[in-house]
Order: structure tokens, then C-alpha cells, then sequence
């Protein structure tokens, strides 16, 4: 149980007993428009990576002495707005990689230290008993900013991500992805440095999951500045993009980490210094696509 | 502007028309099948020759009902009363049990043996027990029926707090969520659909309660309730019509109840109704 580092990772490990431990360290989540939090200057001034994952493996006993091992021996770093993101097949150990960077879980061995970190979760989990508007606010109500407040704060944001007109809609009521863009709202609205995004459009057919690719990369490039206007946080959101779809890693990300299959280690990792908007057939888009691929091992034609 | 508004109004007396005939529809089917068992009931009482004390004809219920109307009613209303407030004694124990058992793992080793168990006691034997401790009032006859119905209330809202969905509690997680807000922002509003369930298993039985409660334990009302009522009728007079007629007024009370549950439900938790497409 070697992890330490800012914040103070968050006892309590089994996912079936979240709240079982005191949970030291938690900061309440800063409004949008509030003075930034110092891990927020620190990290923009260079002090510390948002995320640094060093050496860590994380073994699964399961019942009847079957283990699987997830991860092993993974290292990951990403700076203060960096968009870093994780590719793997299915089954290695991408959704325990965000767990552990939650602080939902700690690894067997190495170290994770990572700015507060916000998950959104593959399903968007919205709860079906509250309108959209108050499904994005939940992070503000759990953090007891006054319920008009809070509506308030979502609502501006709703019209940046193209949910306007949308507010009093109930889940079920939204398209696929709509509900992704009310789930991304949500997280946005946590306040939180780093957004940790498992498979976000995975659940999605192809063309709209196309068409929401295209919308967080336009609001990623847009929203740090407009939502959070100080200088020294306008770099500072950091995200970290788990998925199986390497053009789509591509299409939004920085850097690129790829995982191997279980139990998940870094085969590669490809830095995407192509200028957005990125297209599907731009010759990088595709010659990185390769390179990507075949570091799975999925490369040769067929 | 005022054509305008009196084509919606217009057109929301003719919802409000249509809406009574889908009713009219939705309660078609049980009115149809409760006439022909009543009629089935007419012809066999009348020309099988069995005795009027034994079984009762409809018409001669109807008369019972009819000529001792006023009885009946202020026995109805004791016994209602006792099935509403016994409901709500159970819906507060159960769900607070519920809600414990949920929050504490240790108390659900603990107490859902006994609770099972408590099922099965034969309420006689505990009747007098009660008659002691509170004598002849309404209060034995509520704890008789909250004793009934709490269970399926604890078992159904028990389930409903923890089928949320297990990504749920890691998303609110890092939300930083404590413990007490995952409960009031997902797991209690989520139970909820359960809970009116088990309320409404809770009522079906909550009638037959009554008459137990009535039965089991004494009281010293002038009108101690329809379950006396028939009781009485039953043992002692062989007044065989009127004891019909007061299980009568029970059976269209426990479908009333039924029906006032399910229209709580569909305010209560319209995301639930909606999604079901339930009508009941």
C-alpha cells in the first residue's frame, strides 16, 4: 500500500464499503466562479503533475482463489490541461486505472498521486427522478450550494454545451447523447481539476458518437476560459480519456497512452501534435491510427 | 389570443372526456367479471338448494346491507380507521427498519430472523397480552395490524435501497458525497417505487388484519369494527346475510385502498409509473 502524494489518496479502498472510513483530505468542490484551490495554482505553476501514476499493479482475488491481474507495472503522467488518453482492448484494466486515479481503489504496489479527480462513468447514471438541470447540479447540491444557486450555475453552462431548451427534460426523455452532455455538465460542474472520462461515448451508435466527439473537443477547447476565467486555472483542466476506439483517442487527445491486453501495461505512447479541429482522414490522424494499432497488435491487414 | 385559449380549453374538456371513458374502459374488464360471478352466485343460491344460511343469496345480501346500513357504516368507519392508521404505524416502523437495516449490515444478520419469524405467531396468542398492556382502546388493534402488514414493507424497501445501480455510489463518490447525502440524493428517492409496492401488498393484507385485530383482541366500543361484525353474525345469530354484507363493504374497501395506493404512486413517483406504463 505504497501511495502517497497530494491530496491525501482516500482510505477506505473496497468499492462495496465507499464510505466506510473517514475521508480525510476532501476538499469540498469550488464553484465555478470562486478563487481557484491551491492545488490549482500549484499545479499550474508546475509543481506537481495532475496525474502521476508510478509502477502500479493491481491484482483481483476473486471467489474460489480465481485472481485476474488488471494492471501491472503501469506508469502514466499527465501536466496540469493536458488530454491524455488510455486505449486498450476491452478487459485491460482502463476502468481500474480511472478507479485508482479517483482514489475509488489503491493499488498493490507503486504510487498514485493525482488532483482531485472527478469520474464520469460509462452509463451517465442519471438519476431519473431529477429534471437535466438539477442531474448537472447534483455536484453543487452535495456541496450545499443553495438549491436556486445551483440551478443557476447549470443552467449558464447548459448553453455552452448545447443542452439550452433542455433544462426541464427528465433522463428518459433525452436522446443518448444528450443524456452524455447532461453527465459531462455534471462533471463539469464538480469543480474539480481533473475529469476522468470512462468510455463517454461508448454506449453510443456511430454517427452520433462521431457527432459527440466532434462537441468535446469543441468544448474542451472553449470551456476552460469561458467557465473559469482566471488565468491561472485556464490551463489547468486536466482530463483523462479512457477508450477503446483509437481514432477517437486521436481525434481529442494529446497524448496517447496505449494499454495492452490484461493485465494492462503502457506499449506506447504517441504525443498528437496535429492541430484541431483534427480530421478522421487527415494523413497524421491515420498514420498515428497505425502506429496505435499496431502497438496492439491489431495492425496487420487483415 | 381568446380563440385561442378557448380552443385549448376546448380541447382540454375533451381530454377531460376522454380520460373518464379510458377509466370507464380501464375498470370495464373487472366490472364485467364481478357481474357475471355475482350473477353465477344469484342462479346458484337460488336453484341448487343450498341453505340460505350457508350461502347466502346476492339480492338477499343486498338486502342485509341495505336494512342495516347504518350499523354497518359506523362499523366501517372503525374498522377503516383502524386498516389506515395500523397502515401508517407499519409504513413508520418498516421503513425506518428498513432504512437501518440498509445503513447497518450488522442489524440485518440481527433482526430479519425475528422478523420472519414474527410472521408467523398466531396473533390470539399475543391478543390478550396486548389487551393487558393497553387495554380495550384502538391501540392493541393497530399494533395487531401493524405486526401484519410491516413486513412486506421492510422486505420490499430493503431490496429497493440496494438495487442502485452499483456504479452509482462511485460516481457520488467523487462527487465527494458523504454517506448520508448518497443516501438522500440516490438510494432513498431509488427505494421509493418499492416501498409504495410493499405499502400496497402491505394494505391487501392490512384489511384481513383488521379482522383478526377485531377478533383477537376486545374492545369496549359500542361499534368494535366490521370483523366483529361478521364474527358476531357468524357464532352467534346465524345471520349468515349480514355477515356477507359487512365482508362485502371489506372487499370494496381493500380494492379502494388498492386504487388510492396506485394513484399516490403515480404522483409520488411518476418516473417509476411512467416508465412501467402501469395502470395500477
Amino acid at each position: 500500500m505504497a501511495s502517497t502524494g497530494y491530496p491525501p489518496t482516500q482510505p477506505g479502498a473496497d468499492p462495496l464499503n465507499l464510505w466506510g472510513n473517514a475521508r480525510e483530505g476532501s476538499e469540498v468542490p469550488t464553484e465555478l466562479q470562486s478563487r481557484p484551490q491551491p492545488a490549482d495554482r500549484r499545479r499550474a505553476s508546475g509543481d506537481a503533475p495532475a496525474v502521476a501514476v508510478e509502477r502500479v499493479s493491481r491484482t483481483y482475488h476473486g471467489e474460489g482463489g480465481t485472481t485476474v491481474r488488471a494492471l501491472a507495472d503501469v506508469s502514466l503522467h499527465a501536466t496540469g490541461g493536458e488530454l491524455l488518453a488510455v486505449v486498450g482492448p476491452s478487459g485491460c484494466g482502463k476502468s481500474t486505472l480511472l478507479e485508482l486515479i479517483c482514489g475509488l481503489q489503491q493499488p498493490d504496489s507503486g504510487r498514485v498521486a493525482c488532483a482531485p479527480a472527478v469520474l464520469m462513468p460509462q452509463r451517465d447514471l442519471l438519476l431519473p427522478w431529477l429534471s437535466a438541470l438539477d442531474n448537472a447540479a447534483l455536484a453543487l447540491r452535495i456541496a450545499r450550494v443553495p438549491r436556486a444557486r445551483a440551478r443557476a450555475q447549470a443552467s449558464a453552462l447548459f448553453d455552452e454545451l448545447g443542452l439550452d431548451g433542455f433544462q426541464q427534460a427528465r433522463p428518459h426523455e433525452l436522446s443518448g447523447g444528450m443524456r452524455q452532455r447532461v453527465a459531462f455538465a455534471r462533471t463539469l460542474l464538480s469543480g474539480k481539476s481533473l475529469l476522468c472520462l470512462d468510455e463517454p461515448f461508448g454506449a453510443l451508435d456511430a454517427i452520433t458518437r462521431g457527432e459527440m466527439q466532434e462537441w468535446l473537443a469543441r468544448t474542451l477547447a472553449a470551456q476552460p476560459r469561458t467557465t473559469r476565467p482566471t488565468a491561472s486555472t485556464a490551463l489547468s483542466r486536466t482530463v483523462v480519456l479512457v477508450t477503446h476506439d483509437v481514432e477517437e483517442a486521436i481525434l481529442l487527445a494529446d497524448r496517447v497512452a496505449v494499454l495492452s491486453r490484461r493485465p494492462g501495461r503502457v506499449v506506447a505512447e504517441l504525443a498528437v501534435e496535429i492541430a484541431h479541429p483534427r480530421s478522421r482522414t487527415d494523413p497524421e490522424v491515420l498514420a498515428l491510427r497505425e502506429r496505435a494499432l499496431s502497438a496492439l497488435g491489431a495492425g496487420e491487414p487483415l | 389570443m381568446n380563440a385561442a385559449r378557448d380552443a385549448f380549453a376546448g380541447r382540454d374538456a375533451f381530454a377531460g372526456r376522454d380520460a373518464f371513458a379510458g377509466r370507464v374502459r380501464a375498470f370495464l374488464p373487472a366490472m364485467l367479471l364481478a357481474g357475471a360471478l355475482a350473477g353465477a352466485w344469484e342462479l346458484y343460491a337460488d336453484f341448487s338448494g343450498v341453505q340460505q344460511d350457508l350461502l347466502p343469496a346476492p339480492h338477499a345480501v343486498a338486502s342485509a346491507l341495505w336494512s342495516n346500513g347504518g350499523s354497518v357504516w359506523r362499523n366501517f368507519t372503525v374498522t377503516a380507521e383502524q386498516v389506515l392508521l395500523g397502515l401508517a404505524l407499519a409504513l413508520a416502523c418498516g421503513s425506518a427498519l428498513a432504512i437501518a437495516i440498509h445503513l447497518f449490515p450488522l442489524l440485518r444478520r440481527a433482526v430479519y430472523p425475528l422478523a420472519v419469524g414474527s410472521q408467523a405467531v398466531p396473533i390470539p396468542v399475543i391478543g390478550v397480552l396486548l389487551v393487558f398492556w393497553w387495554g380495550f382502546g384502538i391501540f392493541p388493534k393497530l399494533v395487531v395490524i401493524a405486526l401484519i402488514c410491516f413486513f412486506p414493507i421492510v422486505v420490499s424497501t430493503v431490496d429497493g435501497l440496494a438495487a442502485v445501480d452499483p456504479e452509482q455510489p462511485k460516481l457520488l463518490r467523487t462527487l465527494d458525497a458523504s454517506r448520508w447525502q448518497a443516501f438522500r440524493f440516490a438510494e432513498l428517492p431509488a427505494a421509493l417505487p418499492a416501498a409504495l409496492s410493499g405499502a400496497r401488498i402491505a394494505l391487501a393484507v392490512g384489511v384481513i388484519g383488521a379482522f383478526i385485530a377485531e377478533t383477537s383482541t376486545p374492545s369496549s366500543a359500542a361499534y368494535s369494527g366490521l370483523g366483529r361484525e361478521i364474527i358476531d353474525n357468524i357464532s352467534s345469530g346465524f345471520q349468515t346475510p349480514r355477515a356477507y354484507a359487512a365482508t362485502v363493504v371489506l372487499f370494496a374497501f381493500a380494492v379502494a385502498c388498492f386504487y388510492a395506493l396506485a394513484l399516490a404512486e403515480r404522483v409520488l413517483v411518476p418516473w417509476h409509473a411512467r416508465r412501467r406504463g402501469a395502470t395500477a
